[in-house]
């Protein structure tokens, strides 16, 4: 993030501001990926005056950052003219999408919007592994032929490639595509829990050999020997701190008017049907409470060697069944990367449990985001 | 002395963060933050109006300054920002689109 980036981000976390939000606009995909947490169905979506209502709400509020995501958006068919009318609220919005329906036209449209970035997931260089992933028979090469697209009208695009052990020894190949195209690519080895409960697709995770493989891939981190290192004694400050941006400056709203802090910390604290987004975000008291968690308020965490540089997920935590608990998946991250024991793992193993065992289910692994390159300058 | 004119670049996301402009730029992703004449000068680009009738009626009353010394320091400044393509400048009232004007809030 950039200096000024930072500096509008704490002003928005002292007055209280979500600065940025993602917006499903759908749940329904048209691809069926293997790991994917969403079930396909139309529960009954906001239409088309809900949610432009909404995002007049959201611009009140002061939210800048606008994701739009699913699901897969084109699917909606009011979705340009939902883009168009997020614009018009000047909005910062970035997609995500399969971009199997994207063709030159559509690509045109997006540039002529004045889209921030469209990310798009790609799972493998490879059709058979790709596609084996979407279950759609070329799907990488429709995405493929919409990154050009894209790129052809000077749009910014960054590939997401999901790492699992279908596609584990892919990333470099990803990586390589990326390059030959000209745009960004992340890796997040992070496979979520479906919506309904079923913990099931975490079993596609990749496990700790290749994590660690990915951990002290210089490609990726670039000093291992840092990457890696045993972070040192938390101070005052690392207790004090809040644990993400989620319900801080920065929220989830479902294509059911739902909201919740995080897409991957489904606590429900209220409906965009039922009352004003900003009624939501200030008011509600799950959004309240978690606001008033700080790093020294968890269990477990505080007395942990990784605390100060934990990538500690509290959306993850709380699917565990404690969003003050520890989070396993970045447990097993933290283990990974310096292969010393988290206090969770210490007190799983002292348990008789399996340390490296979420409460709920397998261990998922770890997240690697990258974070938007921003520049940052006053005038 | 020509007139100039000013519209928001519609390629551009902006907010205001308790009177704070955040512009991010349309052509890099560039992040800007405006000081208060800049803002006033945002605010009121809307294509029609003459900057030299925004000095007058907008900057002036705010800064208690000379009309002549504020309208070139306006001018250099909306030449800035249009050089970050935050603005766009004419010599000519710069028409818009309707589904690019922009609602600036």
């Amino acid at each position: 993030m950039s200096g000024l980036m930072e500096q509008m981000s704490a002003k928005a976390l002292k007055l209280n501001i979500p600065l940025s939000v993602q917006l499903d606009l759908t749940y329904r995909c048209n691809e069926r990926c293997v790991h994917c947490y969403l079930d396909h169905d139309d529960h009954g979506e906001m239409t088309t005056a809900e949610i432009k209502h909404l995002l007049d709400e959201m611009a009140d509020a002061g939210v800048f950052i606008l994701t739009l995501s699913g699901g897969e958006i084109f699917l909606r068919k009011d979705f340009f003219e939902l883009l168009e009318h997020a614009r018009r609220l000047m909005f910062c919005v970035k997609l995500k999408t399969n971009a199997v329906l994207i063709r030159e036209r559509q690509a045109a449209r997006l540039r002529d919007l004045g889209v921030e970035s469209i990310q798009i997931s790609i799972y493998s260089h490879r059709p058979e592994v790709h596609d084996a992933i979407t279950l759609i028979p070329g799907s990488l090469k429709r995405s493929v032929d919409a990154i050009r697209f894209l790129k052809a009208q000077g749009l910014k695009v960054i590939i997401a490639n999901v790492l699992m052990t279908q596609n584990m020894h892919d990333y470099p190949g990803v990586r390589d595509l990326a390059a030959e195209l000209g745009v960004e690519c992340t890796l997040d080895p992070t496979i979520t829990p479906m919506m309904d409960g079923n913990r099931s697709v975490l079993d596609l995770g990749v496990d700790q050999t290749g994590l660690r493989q990915v951990f002290r891939d210089t490609a990726l981190v670039g000093d291992v020997e840092e990457f890696c290192a045993i972070p040192a004694q938390p101070g005052e400050d690392d207790l004090d701190a809040t644990p993400c941006s989620a319900g801080h400056t920065a929220c989830y709203v479902s294509p059911y008017g739902e909201v919740f802090p995080c897409v991957q910390f489904p606590l429900p604290t209220g409906n965009v049907r039922q009352q004003r987004f900003v009624d939501i975000w200030r008011h509600s008291d799950q959004m309240n409470d978690v606001r008033s968690i700080r790093v020294k308020d968890l269990t477990t965490c505080p007395s942990c060697t990784h605390i100060s540089n934990c990538t500690r997920c509290p959306g993850l935590a709380y699917l565990e069944g404690n969003m003050r608990g520890p989070s396993s998946q970045d447990c097993g991250k933290s283990f990974a990367r310096t292969g010393v024991p988290s206090a969770n793992m210490l007190a799983k193993q002292r348990a008789g449990l399996n340390p490296l065992q979420g409460n709920s289910g397998s261990l998922n692994l770890v997240q690697i985001r990258a974070l938007p390159s921003l520049s940052g300058a006053t005038v | 002395m020509s007139k100039l004119y000013m519209a928001r670049n519609p390629r551009v996301a902006a907010r205001s963060l308790d009177g704070e402009m955040m512009i991010m730029s349309g052509r890099d992703s560039t992040l800007f933050t405006l000081n208060k004449t800049a803002t006033i000068l945002w605010q009121a680009a809307d294509g029609a109006t003459p900057l030299d009738e925004i000095v007058e009626h907008r900057i002036c009353p705010e800064f208690e300054v000379e009309p002549a010394e504020a309208l070139h320091d306006a001018e250099t400044l909306a030449r800035e920002l249009a050089s970050h393509e935050i603005l766009q400048i004419s010599d000519e009232p710069i028409a818009l689109a309707n589904s690019s004007s922009g609602v600036s809030r």
